[in-house]
């Protein structure tokens, strides 16, 4: 029992947040009534302190929540809940922001780093900055604090106690002090590493639209309404790479992990940080649009404040407990409804008031833009993304709506579409179009003088080979009997153009001696996305569909897809070109390249220990003898299939596997993944004989034989070999005295040979026996009786239903275009973000701006 | 001027027809009796049905059909809504994990032929999320 730490966490969360209050108030005072970059000295000095504990004070809540899960404290609720014993050190970080008070940390800790960048790197900004900050940081911190006042609970403490939290537990009358030796461990679904990188990543990228929000309510409340531009954009390139990187993060490990058969369903969770994302890069080009070309500005305001209101809603959507079913994603509902929807409605209002209050005194640009302006078409594609944006977020809050007529006292009954993945795909894929198109039309056309000769120059290229390609890929779909629709064909020709077109602009530019552009890359990465997402999913085919000729006789045979296939152990099933077998169950062992086939393994009282039956070899390297201590990872079973390329015979095995999960529900299945050069074979297990539950073994047939007697098992062929003293391999703990024998019957099965040794002992004149199982071929040998004086023995065979798996099987054709695309844009971003420091270092070194040209090497992104 | 208003109507017209295509789109939420009478009056559009599985005294669903030798994609059971009517639920995928434990189902689908034909079945099993028992704890360190 350590109650201090907690304590100490406590105390320290409710000073992070009286010092954020302080901050706030002093910042806002320091910087009230005063030009931007004059403050109140006095005022800025108490901020910065303030502002300065608060930071330590988080930094305390972080060192004493890590303390609680790293030296299993389970006395606590947050460690028993999310932490065990078991947990390697990777994933007790990820323990951390397992629960939705340790993300918030996560979240204000980043935000912390941040501010005090801002404090650094743009000085002058401050003290309007840093109030809005710290604001933002107190509504935060209060959804940790864990106080009750005057019977209203504000926020939930990590630190709260095991048995504040499960008052009703009888062990608490007998034992107050009582410390569960166990947790009850982290979800093994999070057990991954993109768990332990993913989280911090969106939680940065979250983080980060909060600073160019900051800027921009400086600007308004300072009537500073263009310098915040500037520092903006720096921002919200950081902003924009992380976020992109961390949503296609997430959907590689759901990819990885889940078993819905892809890497987006448009679950309201992953909506929710998808929107603020499209909007966070239509606010991008806002702001370029104004540092480069002087137009804009309104846009960029609206944009990047909605950004920032669109985090706040998110967060509210995943975590009131508003969604309810419509979510796999476990969020508990703490309880925070109320202070969400106060924080998300403060920020609102202050920033919609705000701009309304200076709108007029935005600047617009005077020139009227025409067809041939880039500034339109750029403005057109960011214009695109934000309606992209609305149609996720009209539909991802419907049960909003439900919730909010509920409120009103109005019974509705909306539900979410039947089919969300067709539904968004539908309109979403008009959003791919129009971007493919304008981050290549824009790109192009930003780079040169436009009219009308120009323009047709410049883009007759990508144009025609972008006509000639889809042309050619129509007809490579065709001869490969698949079909494509007039929407697949338009995205398809909207990406390539978009690639072509980009690919021309980086090639063009470099032929002027520019250097990479960051813009033309991440374009050039976006439109890549898009061709990788439309093979991917659109191209998704099923390879398991079942092809072996029966037909079940069932109601709508005809036309419903039957798409998984039943395996029995070692017999091999013609699939869609290849040859597959399931060839038995598999353990992890920590340590050990690949896993271990189960029949190695002999399981003991201990889950996570088991001994080796025989040598386990991989390759040349012995890495266990015959009856050492194996560690397994009990919960996760590798059900080994192998797969035989018909046309080619190559030959590859994938490990899909099938964990016991009781946290989300049960028994989850992950898949395996064969990556190649053009497409990815993806197969998972939809069904299988519960790992869980003991094997359902037939009543005993006894059988008496002799050495050297033939006998069928199972329909198995099975030579009686020869009885011998009994090893020491099974952890029987023979001791002196005892009489131990083991018989040798070898049965020949489909593929290979199986030694079984039922062991008979007898032990101060009492019979043990200790049976044996071949697991592949679902045999079960006891020797239950020895007559030395006849020689003969006798057996007792058990069977059980064959061991077999349910499995689906997909093929994603060219999703290796998605992540190298993601990777492009957020090189992309990066680059942009260097050739905007260096070329302000440049300027800041050569003071004369009317001898250079217009500065187009550091031109920006187009939609 | 000009220019800018016909931006905003072209805007104003996208946001509306996604209005308008999301409101066709969404699915509702009914009991077998509206399912039933959807299917008669030949409207085949997917709803949304909550339900519970009848359960005999051992608190056994009783029901279910699920032999996976025989065919893996086809999965029946039946569903009891919160008005007492019990429907035929077919699902043609295999059985979920732990189907058995679920104290909510809902399912997506719509009747043909006297079954619900289900494309999509959500689980609400209970403990799912919040731990309120130290059951765990005990099976642990034992």
């Amino acid at each position: 029992m350590n109650l201090l730490v907690g304590d100490i966490g406590h105390l320290s969360v409710i000073v992070a947040f009286a010092a954020a209050v302080v901050a706030a108030y002093a910042y806002f005072q320091a910087a009230r009534g005063r030009a931007l970059g004059e403050v109140d000295a006095s005022w800025q000095r108490l901020a910065r302190g303030a502002f300065l504990v608060h930071g330590a004070a988080v930094v305390a809540v972080v060192g004493c929540l890590f303390d609680i899960i790293y030296h299993h404290r389970y006395e606590y609720y947050y460690a028993w809940s999310h932490s065990s014993n078991h947990l390697p050190l990777k994933y007790m970080i990820s323990c951390f922001w397992a629960g939705q008070e340790g993300s918030f940390l996560l979240w204000i800790f980043w935000q912390v780093l941040l501010g005090v960048g801002v404090m650094l790197f743009n000085k002058k900004w401050e003290a309007p900055v840093l109030a809005v900050f710290s604001a933002v940081q107190a509504f935060l911190v209060s959804m940790i604090v864990g106080v009750v006042a005057g019977g209203l609970k504000i926020g939930s403490s990590p630190f709260m106690l095991l048995r504040e939290f499960l008052t009703d537990l009888p062990v608490w009358k007998t034992n107050p002090n009582f410390v569960p030796k166990d947790g009850t461990g982290l979800n093994a679904l999070l057990q991954n590493y993109w768990m332990v990188i993913h989280p911090p990543t969106l939680f940065l990228g979250f983080a980060l639209t909060l600073v160019p929000f900051a800027f921009a309510i400086a600007a308004l409340w300072k009537k500073e309404l263009t310098a915040w531009v500037k520092p903006a954009i720096a921002w919200s390139l950081v902003g924009g790479a992380v976020l992109g990187v961390g949503v296609v993060m997430g959907a590689y490990w759901a990819y990885e992990t889940l078993n819905f058969g892809g890497y987006w369903n448009w679950d309201p969770v992953e909506n929710a940080v998808y929107i603020p994302w499209l909007v966070l890069v239509a606010g991008l080009h806002g702001l370029v649009l104004w540092q480069r070309r002087r137009t804009g500005l309104r846009t960029a305001y609206v944009l990047v404040i909605s950004t920032f209101v669109l985090v706040l809603y998110a967060t509210f959507l995943t975590r009131s407990g508003v969604l309810g079913n419509a979510s796999v994603h476990s969020f508990t509902d703490l309880g925070l409804s109320g202070q969400l929807l106060i924080y998300l409605g403060f920020f609102t209002v202050l920033a919609v008031g705000l701009l309304i209050w200076r709108w007029k005194d935005i600047p617009v640009s005077p020139k009227e833009l025409t067809m041939y302006s880039p500034e339109l078409w750029v403005f057109v594609g960011a214009t695109v993304l934000c309606l992209g944006a609305f149609q996720v977020l009209f539909t991802t809050s419907i049960p909003v709506y439900n919730a909010f007529m509920g409120f009103i006292g109005i019974k509705t009954n909306v539900a979410l579409p039947a089919d969300q993945v067709a539904h968004y795909s539908k309109l979403q894929l008009w959003m791919g179009v129009g971007v493919g198109l304008l981050s290549g039309l824009g790109q192009v056309m930003w780079w040169q003088r436009n009219d009308k000769e120009s323009l047709v120059n410049a883009l007759t290229p990508s144009v025609l080979l972008a006509l000639l390609g889809t042309a050619l890929a129509v007809l490579l779909i065709r001869y490969n009997q698949f079909t494509i629709s007039p929407a697949y064909v338009l995205l398809f020709l909207a990406g390539l153009f978009g690639v072509l077109a980009n690919l021309g602009t980086l090639f063009t530019l470099a032929r002027r001696g520019i250097k990479l552009s960051g813009g033309a890359l991440a374009h050039l990465g976006v439109a890549l996305m898009l061709l990788g997402v439309l093979a991917s999913s659109g191209y998704s085919s099923i390879i398991s569909r079942n092809v072996s000729g029966l037909l079940y006789s069932r109601e709508f045979s005809e036309d419903i897809n039957r798409d998984n296939v039943l395996l029995y152990r070692n017999e091999a099933a013609p699939m869609h070109g290849y040859s597959l077998t399931y060839a038995g169950q598999y353990f992890e062992v920590p340590g050990l390249p690949g896993y271990v086939n189960k029949q190695e393994l002999f399981r003991t009282d201990d889950d996570y220990k088991t001994l080796a039956r025989n040598d386990i070899k991989i390759g040349n390297k012995l890495y266990f003898k015959t009856g050492d201590t194996v560690n397994i990872v009990p919960e996760n079973t590798y059900y080994r299939v192998n797969y035989v390329d018909k046309a080619s015979g190559e030959q590859f095995t994938l490990y899909p596997r099938a964990q016991v999960n009781e946290e989300m529900g049960g028994i989850l299945a992950s898949p395996d993944i064969k990556h190649f050069f053009s497409h990815d074979i993806y197969t998972h297990i939809s069904g299988a004989p519960d790992t869980r539950k003991d094997k359902q073994w037939s009543e005993p047939k006894e059988h008496t034989l002799s050495v050297g007697d033939t006998i069928f098992l199972n329909d198995y062929f099975a030579v009686f070999r020869a009885i011998e003293p009994a090893h020491e391999t099974t952890g029987l703990n023979l001791q002196k005295g005892d009489l131990a024998l083991q018989a040798d019957m070898i049965v020949s099965g489909e593929q290979r040979q199986y030694h079984c040794h039922p062991v008979f002992v007898v032990r101060n004149r009492l019979v043990g026996r200790v049976p044996d199982e071949v697991d592949d071929l679902g045999i079960r040998l006891s020797l239950n009786a020895v007559d030395p004086v006849k020689g003969k023995f006798t057996f007792g065979v058990s069977t059980a239903q064959k061991d077999y798996i349910i499995l689906k099987a997909m093929q994603k054709p060219f999703i290796n275009l998605l992540w190298s695309g993601t990777l492009l844009m957020a090189l992309g971003f990066g680059l942009s973000l260097r050739q905007r420091n260096s070329s302000r270092k440049a300027a800041a070194d050569a003071p004369e701006p009317n001898a250079l040209p217009e500065p187009r090497t550091r031109l920006e992104p187009v939609a | 001027m000009k220019k800018s208003h016909i931006f905003i109507i072209a805007i104003i017209a996208v946001a509306a027809g996604i209005i308008l295509s999301t409101t066709a789109d969404a699915s509702v939420y009914v009991l077998f009796g509206e399912a039933r009478q959807r299917a008669a009056e030949g409207n085949a559009t997917k709803v949304h049905v909550v339900g519970r599985l009848p359960r005999d005294p051992q608190n056994h669903p009783v029901g279910l059909q699920y032999n996976p030798t025989v065919d893996p994609n086809y999965f029946a059971f039946t569903l009891v809504d919160s008005t007492h009517v019990a429907q035929r639920v077919v699902y043609n995928n295999p059985k979920p994990q732990d189907f058995e434990t679920s104290e909510q189902v809902v399912i997506t689908g719509a009747i043909r032929d006297n079954v619900f034909l289900a494309d999509n079945i959500l689980l609400k099993c209970p403990s799912k999320y919040v731990k309120k028992d130290l059951k765990g704890t005990e099976v642990a360190s034992k």
